[in-house]
């Protein structure tokens, strides 16, 4: 299992334990985490699972993929060099203990 | 209101959205969302993509129980709704009546069955039921014969291709996914198609169905050991048309998504209502046109918005390593201009009016941007060399 923190934008956190192979959208779907959206269901066709990986992480989630710069472009919250598509950071055991703070809004 | 009773019927995508757009603008009264299946509510668009694959049907799931517990969204699954009486205000559900102040209607589409001989041996894709059937038919290596040739049939094809099986599309239009795209975006996923090894046949209507396969009205034969029916879907108005509603290809609404009834609306694919940017009445099915009508909704029903429904349709279609994406909507007729290798212009009376790429996210969105914003016309394009962000 890999441990997830999200902080919503007031600054509350949920740790929640996903599987390997999740997204971080997913996991928080599955979990019930309000500010991820994922409209779309992680196709990449829209930016309601906009998220800012935590400092300490962003190296360890690596550099967005393909198109996401584009999808972000139409986030509805501030996009900052930390922001990914959470549909798009896929958990690994070296992921285990991620933290990602949630925008204010989604859509 | 803020107070009021509010029944959904339907809990697709765009019914379970309507229940949470509800409680997110605020409704303090009681949301019942009614729905045919079992389990929770949950999403279509992977069943002729990544489930097929995968088979993980829990990861189909829009939100867990505990999501609807926590909104108090009273959810009634494989309850089928007898009847409304509009009168009463009441809603007939598995023998007890349900009271609303409004009633959204989101009863979505069923599988078309054309009169074809032995089309009872077909099989749907629509349901996870449908689709579990189906990846359970195709536990080993099998000739498939899909009939007809837009998104769903040609998801499933390339999915199918994929995990190893023999595929024959028949497609009773001269070319595929007519409805949906250009001559020149249909060439290219015809050579897509033809490239991973389907069978494609054009202007092919099916004749029959059988144990042995399909036959085409040409006389052709094609040996298949499972046939899917994807020949599109009509859309589920027998419970509008037996309350009396305004039903014109679909669930007939206005411009702010009401029946003819103003303590109904209905939303998605089962709802006909006018293009704002051509006014004619259009009926989409989609995932953006279920979840922004159903936003729409609630923010009127709560907040009293009675603006005009303007949001800008997108579509999407995953087909092997191409993604064919959709920006606006263009008539049969429109003008398609290819601007470049990966994108599509559509054209109407000198306005853009659709942009179709594939594999160009780019594209996509400065499309949605710009068709949201105004309606760019075809010289002011040109002049830009067809560039979206000049």
């Amino acid at each position: 299992m890999v441990k997830v923190t999200y902080v919503d934008a007031e600054g509350a956190e949920t740790r929640i334990e996903a599987e390997e192979g999740d997204t971080v959208m997913s996991a928080a779907i599955a979990n019930d985490i309000d500010g991820i959206v994922g409209e779309c269901g992680g196709s990449m066709m829209c930016a309601t699972c906009h998220c800012y990986v935590d400092e300490a992480w962003a190296e360890k989630t690596g550099p967005r993929m393909d198109g996401e710069d584009d999808m972000l472009d139409c986030a509805a919250s501030e996009v900052t060099e930390r922001s990914r598509l959470s549909c798009q950071v896929r958990l690994t055991a070296d992921l285990d203990g991620l933290v990602v703070h949630l925008p204010a809004e989604q859509i | 209101m803020s107070t009021g009773r509010v029944v959904i019927v339907g809990a697709g995508q765009g019914g379970f959205q309507a229940a949470a757009s509800l409680r997110q603008e605020g409704l303090s009264g009681p949301i019942t969302l009614i729905g045919a299946e079992p389990g929770l509510p949950y999403q279509r668009p992977p069943l002729s993509k990544a489930y097929l694959k995968t088979g993980e049907a829990a990861k189909l799931a829009l939100r867990p129980q505990s999501f609807f517990d926590k909104n108090a969204i009273n959810y009634l699954p494989e309850t089928w709704v007898e009847g409304i009486d509009r009168a009463a205000a009441e809603v007939h559900a598995g023998g007890r009546r349900i009271a609303y102040d409004h009633l959204i209607l989101a009863t979505g589409t069923r599988n078309l069955r054309p009169p074809i001989d032995g089309i009872d041996a077909a099989l749907d894709l629509r349901t996870l039921t449908d689709a579990a059937a189906l990846r359970a038919a195709l536990d080993g290596p099998r000739r498939l014969a899909v009939i007809g040739g837009g998104f769903i049939g040609l998801e499933f094809a390339a999915v199918a291709r994929e995990l190893g099986h023999e595929v024959s599309v028949a497609e009773a239009a001269p070319r595929l996914m007519a409805r949906a795209v250009s001559p020149l975006m249909s060439d290219r996923f015809l050579a897509l198609h033809r490239q991973l090894g389907v069978a494609v046949h054009l202007g092919a209507p099916v004749a029959a169905v059988s144990a042995t396969g399909i036959a085409l009205s040409d006389g052709t034969d094609i040996d298949a050991d499972l046939v899917l029916l994807a020949a599109g879907v009509r859309p589920n108005t027998e419970l509008a048309e037996a309350a009396g509603l305004a039903v014109e290809n679909g669930i007939a609404v206005d411009a702010r998504l009401l029946t003819s009834d103003p303590a109904i609306s209905a939303l998605g694919d089962c709802a006909s209502f006018p293009d704002p940017r051509t006014a004619r009445r259009i009926r989409l099915e989609s995932v953006q046109a279920a979840t922004d009508h159903a936003r729409a909704i609630a923010r009127r029903i709560v907040k009293g918005d009675d603006a005009y429904y303007a949001a800008l349709p997108w579509f999407w279609s995953d087909q092997a390593d191409c993604k064919l994406q959709i920006a606006g909507l263009a008539g049969a007729e429109d003008e398609a201009v290819a601007v470049s290798d990966s994108a599509v212009f559509r054209f109407a009376g000198g306005q853009l009016t659709a942009v179709e790429t594939v594999n160009d996210a780019r594209t996509h969105m400065q499309a949605r941007k710009r068709l949201t914003a105004s309606v760019p016309d075809r010289t002011t394009l040109e002049a830009a060399g067809f560039d979206l962000a000049a």
